[in-house]
Parts: structure tokens; C-alpha cells; sequence
């Protein structure tokens, strides 16, 4: 499943840091998960759950802020909210509306000890 | 396991042979044979810093060149020297995460990160990227569902083409290396990937599988991801473009279905239009759904089995691979161009 090597990627990139800030637990993880991003923080959540057993971030709380979607609309030049990579403007009903945020995948912050 | 994405690398094998991890403890990167930035004398890695462009990362070491996996030297007649340095500790200069000043409470304290969770994998990517540049290698990365007739396509690719453009394939697949031996009886050569588990191909995968196929000099190289509409759209694998394959029978709604897929394709080839009067697949419809997804999307009609539509697919292939192969001559050119300014510059001192 997707989720699953993204959760393992996240561990990787947190054993990572904690290498180089030199700590060895870590109790709170924040993501940024864009809504376009096809990601599912549901199925990432159990997925880091499971990633995380065993490593320095077991147990650790996982917090996944949600970016929203956002895009530019190629019919009426207006930028706006998009839920879906496919959805028609919510301004004028037309299409395409190109992504401009909301993509992104990232690990944002760590609580560490 | 792949630290790259996770999937599963130990059970991962290119031509029959384990991948190693590509990450972690073990400290490895993708391999830069040219760029001395990416990899500083401490055998500092590729990881996500420098070479991905959001990377405030602390990726494992990547020290390349001209060792293989089992530890043998490697001819590196391309120098694509995709080498492991296991058991190195790696300790990463200048990427220790900022800490917040004033946040620490007793033991708990906040640590910036500030990482794309694919960075690792776009460092590979990058670095493949960049080896296929400097050879004027044309990459492809072809993805659909199984069965909407990539191999197919692939074999009758290679038999219009082979005769005036040298070719390699990558074949991804969970199981077996039945379709690298259906390439390879086409007449070109083909290096298997099995994933085993894991449900696509990554750019660790493919730095491993061109290690092994070396491939020539402007040549172009086929690679069929593993079949799959889902993840692969999330994995550059450092190719010139995604190509996804939509064949008639799947139904006329599936960019709306899965839109990451469309979205991260330049080219759609809509497959096996000879069975359109058999089926209920609305043509203008498909190549609508698609376009709203992504507007720039361009499409080629076909058929693997007949050849129909044909003719356009060989030459969109031919026209792109041609500006790969300029690019490359473009930058040999100013590198030629700026070693001779050098040069003169350097015996004008010499005389004064
Ligand atoms: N009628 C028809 N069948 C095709 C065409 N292309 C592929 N096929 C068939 O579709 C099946 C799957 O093809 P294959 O190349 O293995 O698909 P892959 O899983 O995407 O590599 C095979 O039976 C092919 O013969 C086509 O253009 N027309
Ligand atoms: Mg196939
Ligand atoms: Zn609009
Ligand atoms: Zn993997
Ligand atoms: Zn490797
Ligand atoms: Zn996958």
C-alpha cells in the first residue's frame, strides 16, 4: 500500500534526524499532508503506527496538519479552493483548474527527548 | 527494507539479484558521477539536501562509484557507479535540524524537519536524471493498469525502432521476469525488476537496474512500471516523462478515477482502439475527462496489435529523444566552449 512506504520514508527521515540532533525518542510528529496529495491520514496514521514499532519513534503521536487544495483556474483566471484534482471551479463551473497547493507531503516538526 | 519508500526491498530483485537498503544506517546515496558538489570529501551523500530542492535533510551517505551491491568493482564504462557503502556510520555535516530557540521544556523539545517525505526517493530520482542528461539517454516511464498492453507496446516499439536507435528496457513486476525475456527475444536488452511486494518501481530501483543494463550513448530507455494506476504517479524515477497507457477496454472514466496518474503523465496513449467497435469507451470523452485533470496532456490513439495510430507514437518517440540527444550536444558544446575561454585566458597570463 502507498501509505505504508510513506510511513516507513517518514520514520526513515525522523531516525535521520535524530542522528543528527543526537535524540533518542520521539514523542510527537507533525505532518503536512495536502489534500491533493493522495494521501489518505487515515490509512497514513495506521500505516505509521505500524512503521513506527520498534524504532525511536515508537509510539509517538502522530498530528497530520491538512493543507487544503488551491488552484488556478484556466476559465476565469480566479484562484480557488479545490477538494479534488478533477473537481470543475467552485467560482465559475468550468475547467481546467490547475493545482497550485495542497500537494505537498511533508514532515514538518518533531517533539523530541 | 527500502528506506527509499519502504516497499518491501528485501524482497525487491533486479535480474534475480537482492537490492540493498537503500538507506538509513547504510550509507548510500544516489550515485553523482560527475557533480563534486553532491558528494563532499567525507563522502557526504546525495540524501535529500542538496539534490532534492526542499531538502533540509540528513540522508545517508553517498559515496559512489564503481562498486556493486556484493562489494565487487564495477566497470563503469558509463560511470552510472550506483555504489553502497554499508555499515558506515554517517554523520551529516551542516544538516543538523534547527531547533526552535526557547521551546525546550525540561527534556521535550521541538525540532524543525522541514522534509518532503519523498525527498530520498527524488534524490535517486535526480541523480538519474542527471546521468540520463549527460548520456543524451531518453527515458520513459511507462505506466498503466495491467494488461492495458505496455509490453505489447513496448515489442512493437522496438521492432519499428531498433534498426535506427539504439534501445534498453526496465521491467517492473511483482513476480517473475516473463516480460524482460519477451523484450529480449525482440532483440534488445532488458534487466528485470521484482518488487516483490511493493507495488511500484522507485528511483533506488532503477539507479540498481541501469547499473546493471549500462545503456548506450543517445539511446532511448523503455521503462514498464509495475501495473498499477495508484502509486507509481507518486515516484519519479528521474525519467524525461511519464507516459500512461489507457487501453479502450478499461472504461472511458478512468482519469477521473485516478487522476494522479493523468496528472503526472505528458503523454496519454490510448491502447487497443481496434477493439472500439466492441466496446462501450467514448474516445472524445476519455481524452476529456484526462484534460481536465491535466490540461497540457497529449494523446496518440493506437493499437498494438494492428498498428494502427502507430506512426504518431514512433514519432513524438524519435522527435523527443532527438532533443534529448541536442540537449546533451548543447552542453558539451559550452563546456567545450568554456574550457577553451579558459585556456586562452590562462596562456595570456603566462605571456604577460
Ligand atoms: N486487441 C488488442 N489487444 C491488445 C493490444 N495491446 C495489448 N493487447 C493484449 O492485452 C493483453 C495484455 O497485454 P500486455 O502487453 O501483457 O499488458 P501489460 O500488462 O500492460 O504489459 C495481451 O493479451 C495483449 O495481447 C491492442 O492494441 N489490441
Ligand atoms: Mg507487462
Ligand atoms: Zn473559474
Ligand atoms: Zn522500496
Ligand atoms: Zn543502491
Ligand atoms: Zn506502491
Amino acid at each position: 500500500m502507498h501509505e505504508m512506504s510513506l510511513a516507513m520514508s517518514v520514520i526513515d527521515i525522523v531516525e535521520n534526524a535524530a542522528r543528527a540532533g543526537n535524540f533518542r525518542r520521539v514523542s510527537t510528529v507533525w505532518l503536512e499532508i495536502g489534500q491533493l496529495s493522495a494521501v489518505e491520514p487515515e490509512a497514513m496514521r495506521f500505516c505509521f503506527a505500524a512503521a513506527a514499532r520498534g524504532t525511536l519513534a515508537d509510539g509517538a503521536q502522530l498530528q497530520i496538519i491538512e493543507v487544503n487544495g488551491r488552484g488556478l483556474c484556466f476559465n476565469c483566471g480566479e484562484t480557488v479552493p479545490l477538494a479534488a484534482l478533477y473537481d470543475p471551479c467552485p467560482a465559475c463551473g468550468g475547467y481546467p483548474v490547475q493545482a497550485t497547493g495542497g500537494t505537498e507531503m511533508r514532515v514538518k516538526e518533531l517533539e523530541v527527548e | 527494507m527500502c528506506t527509499t519508500c519502504g516497499c518491501g526491498v528485501g524482497d525487491t530483485r533486479v535480474d534475480g539479484k537482492a537490492l540493498p537498503d537503500a538507506g538509513g544506517q547504510s550509507a548510500e546515496g544516489p550515485s553523482a558521477e560527475s557533480s563534486s558538489a553532491e558528494s563532499s570529501s567525507d563522502g557526504d551523500p546525495p540524501g535529500s539536501n542538496q539534490a532534492s530542492p526542499k531538502g533540509a535533510g540528513n540522508n545517508p551517505a553517498a559515496s559512489y562509484r564503481a562498486l556493486a551491491a556484493d562489494g565487487r568493482a564495477r566497470p563503469t564504462a558509463h560511470g552510472f557507479a550506483h555504489s553502497h557503502r554499508h555499515g558506515e556510520t554517517h554523520t551529516h555535516a551542516g544538516g543538523a535540524p534547527a531547533e526552535k530557540a526557547g521551546t525546550s521544556t525540561g527534556h521535550a523539545r521541538l525540532v524543525q524537519v522541514e522534509e518532503d517525505i519523498l525527498s530520498a526517493n527524488n534524490a535517486f530520482a535526480a541523480a538519474n536524471r542527471r546521468h540520463f542528461a549527460e548520456h543524451g539517454i531518453f527515458a520513459l516511464n511507462l505506466v498503466s493498469s495491467p494488461g492495458s498492453g505496455k509490453t505489447t507496446l513496448l515489442c512493437r516499439t522496438i521492432e519499428a525502432l531498433r534498426a535506427t536507435l539504439p534501445i534498453a528496457v526496465i521491467e517492473g513486476d511483482q513476480q517473475t521476469s516473463r516480460d524482460a525475456e519477451r523484450i529480449r527475444a525482440s532483440g534488445v536488452r532488458a534487466v528485470q525488476i521484482n518488487t516483490g511486494k511493493g507495488c511500484h518501481l522507485d528511483a533506488h530501483m532503477v539507479g540498481h537496474a541501469c547499473d546493471d543494463l549500462q545503456p548506450d550513448e543517445d539511446s532511448l530507455l523503455l521503462i514498464e512500471n509495475v501495473g498499477n494506476l495508484v502509486c507509481p504517479a507518486a515516484f519519479d524515477l528521474g525519467e524525461a516523462h511519464k507516459v500512461v497507457i489507457l487501453s479502450v477496454t478499461e472504461g472511458d472514466d478512468k482519469p477521473l478515477k485516478y487522476p494522479a496518474m493523468f496528472h503526472a503523465a505528458s503523454l496519454m496513449l490510448l491502447n487497443k482502439v481496434d477493439l472500439l467497435p466492441y466496446v462501450d469507451f467514448n474516445v472524445e470523452l476519455a481524452v476529456d475527462y484526462a484534460r481536465r485533470v491535466n490540461p497540457a496532456l497529449q494523446v496518440v490513439a493506437l493499437s498494438a496489435t494492428s498498428g494502427e495510430g502507430f506512426a504518431a507514437w514512433l514519432d513524438w518517440l524519435q522527435t523527443a529523444s532527438r532533443q534529448q540527444q541536442a540537449g546533451k550536444r548543447a552542453t558539451i558544446a559550452a563546456l567545450q566552449q568554456r574550457i577553451s575561454e579558459l585556456e586562452a585566458q590562462l596562456a595570456q597570463h603566462a605571456r604577460s
